[in-house]
């Protein structure tokens, strides 16, 4: 059934790396994918790929679970992967045929650009897998608070995406419904063709898209009832505390991104 | 004999199979509903009934057991499960979620258009269900988002009865209306059985309603069938249903106290009426016939 899909990709624990706040784990994030992008060379990718292998080992999180945030971008690793392999023009070359030339350069630096996408997706990936949806949009609304000062609407932002994120499993169990009323209407949902396929979703997209601006509208009629005004003044139920622990992973990496700039230094 | 129009055997179904939340939703319900009956079925949240319902036009597969409609068993190979869907009617709780169409005319002919019906005939049969539930003429027109709540669901149920359905299946028709929507619709429903002659089952949470058109009730306890009796009979067994926890009618909770008190006006009273000829008959000759 469709209620059973999950949304994002959270997978509750009590690790280490799950009790970091959320907003030291994205600035990580961040620090991560630059990292990614200073290392220069094969042994700077290797230091970085370690530390986040090491990073899913204390967070308990499944290392199939790499393969399945790679999934969807196996389109981009290859695309990128045969632009630079055949693209890339230098002095020696590794293999010749017909129009086709490939050069080592050309080779070296398609595995280097496969390995550091990759890396970076798995180092991401490690975020969303480790904090709730809810904690993380909390996180974003805190880092993003000083753009309230020019007047960004930094709360509303975050109370949007909260309310879209708990409304998708309440869609999702209408959908469900919608879809067996139709079908028992003698809708048929699985018919062959794309504009045969396309009308059949009418029957299920009006009566979801009536009931969800129905909903909407409900529920903000019920926030302006206890008196909703936005972020100022408001309090929180969830506050995120920074611990000892937040800033001895800074350190950590900040020595593992000293580690990949001094390789870079001394091998180029 | 009259032929039966559902037949299970066995009907077993668990959601989650393989999952460690697997649950065991209907249980082993074995039962015959014959052709023309006015069935209730009532049971407590989770005992089964709306699951179960979802057997008879085959949107749900039974993890076990057979179900047969007009004696076809329905998931033999040689039965196109859209066919059942035509011959039995289902209409889902707040069917007026299922509206879609600009008009209330488009909307009741989906169901006809789906099976395929000439032009001419589809006209013929929304005329026909929309009179049936009450739907009237100027409103096919009309967008459906404009009707009232009650107005709604009638069209939505004029959608169902539009396939002209041999057994017709409601799941809480009345639900989160008002008085007199509720009413207007279950009395049109049960018209539109005297007039047809077809099968009908109406799940419902209220006693009352089903005791006031059904024939034959269905009483459903954790995915079981806990009773299945002629309406005149199911109140024989009140202390039962009580003790599942479901209600009796007023009245019939008021006689059984009468009996409690030694004035004996039958275990079947569960009308106003009936208990007031009843109790006129005891005061005049001392007991009831």
């Amino acid at each position: 059934m469709l209620k059973d899909i999950t949304i994002g990709q959270y997978f509750p624990g009590e690790s280490i790396i799950h009790r970091l706040d959320a907003r030291f784990k994205i600035i990580f994030s961040v620090l991560a994918a630059v990292m990614l992008f200073t290392a220069q060379n094969f042994m700077g990718l290797g230091i970085a790929a370690v530390f986040i292998i090491m990073c899913y080992a204390a967070s308990g999180i499944k290392f199939k679970m790499i393969l399945k945030s790679l999934k969807p971008i196996v389109p981009l690793i290859i695309f990128t992967g045969v632009l630079n392999l055949f693209f890339i023009k230098g002095e020696e070359v590794l293999f010749e045929w017909w129009f086709i030339t490939i050069y080592t350069d050309g080779a070296k630096t398609s595995a280097f650009m496969i390995v550091r996408i990759m890396t970076l997706i798995t180092g991401m990936s490690l975020l969303t897998y480790t904090s709730s949806p809810i904690m993380l949009t909390d996180a974003i609304e805190s880092l993003l608070s000083p753009l309230k000062k020019i007047r960004f609407p930094v709360h509303e932002l975050a109370m949007m995406m909260m309310i879209a994120l708990r409304f998708i499993p309440l869609l999702i169990e209408e959908t469900d419904k919608i879809m067996m009323a139709q079908k028992a209407r003698g809708a048929n949902l699985d018919a062959k063709g794309l504009i045969k396929k396309a009308k059949a979703l009418i029957p299920i997209l009006i009566p979801l898209f009536i009931s969800a601006f129905k909903r909407a509208n409900e529920l903000a009629m019920a926030m302006e009832c206890r008196c909703y005004k936005g972020g100022e003044g408001r309090t929180r139920l969830r506050k995120l505390k920074c611990s000892a622990i937040d800033f001895l992973a800074l350190g950590l990496i900040l020595c593992v991104y000293g580690m990949i700039i001094a390789n870079n230094i001394a091998f180029g | 004999m009259t032929m039966t129009a559902v037949k299970t055997k066995g009907l077993t179904y668990r959601y989650g199979v393989g999952t460690p939340f697997e649950i065991k939703a209907v249980d082993s319900v074995s039962l015959d509903i014959k052709k023309g009956n006015f069935i209730g079925i009532i049971g407590h949240t989770g005992s089964g009934k709306s699951t179960f319902i979802q057997h008879l036009n085959g949107l749900l597969k039974p993890t076990d057991g057979e179900i047969f409609i007009n004696e076809r068993n329905i998931w033999s190979k040689e039965v196109d499960i859209r066919s059942i869907r035509f011959e039995v009617g289902l209409v889902f709780q707040y069917s007026e979620h299922q509206l879609f169409e600009e008009t209330v005319f488009k909307d009741i002919a989906f169901g006809p258009r789906n099976i395929g019906l000439s032009e001419e005939e589809v006209k013929a049969r929304v005329y026909r269900a929309a009179e049936a539930m009450g739907v009237h003429e100027n409103w096919l027109s009309r967008s459906p988002f404009d009707l009232s709540g009650g107005q709604k669901r009638r069209v939505a149920l004029a959608g169902v009865i539009a396939m002209e359905p041999k057994i017709l299946v409601l799941d809480e028709p009345a639900a989160g209306l008002d008085p007199y929507g509720r009413d207007k619709v279950l009395s049109k429903i049960k018209e539109y059985h005297e007039s047809s002659g077809i099968t009908i089952l109406l799940v419902s949470h209220s006693m009352e309603d089903i005791v006031k058109y059904a024939d034959k009730v269905i009483v459903m306890n954790k995915g079981g069938v806990f009773l299945y009796e002629e309406t005149d009979k199911v109140f024989s067994h009140a202390d039962e249903i009580v003790q599942i926890g479901l209600d009796v009618p007023q009245i019939t909770r008021f006689a059984r106290l009468l009996r409690q008190k030694g004035f004996n006006i039958g275990d079947d009273v569960y009308t106003v009426e009936r208990a007031k000829a009843r109790v006129l008959e005891v005061l005049k000759n001392g007991k009831y016939e």
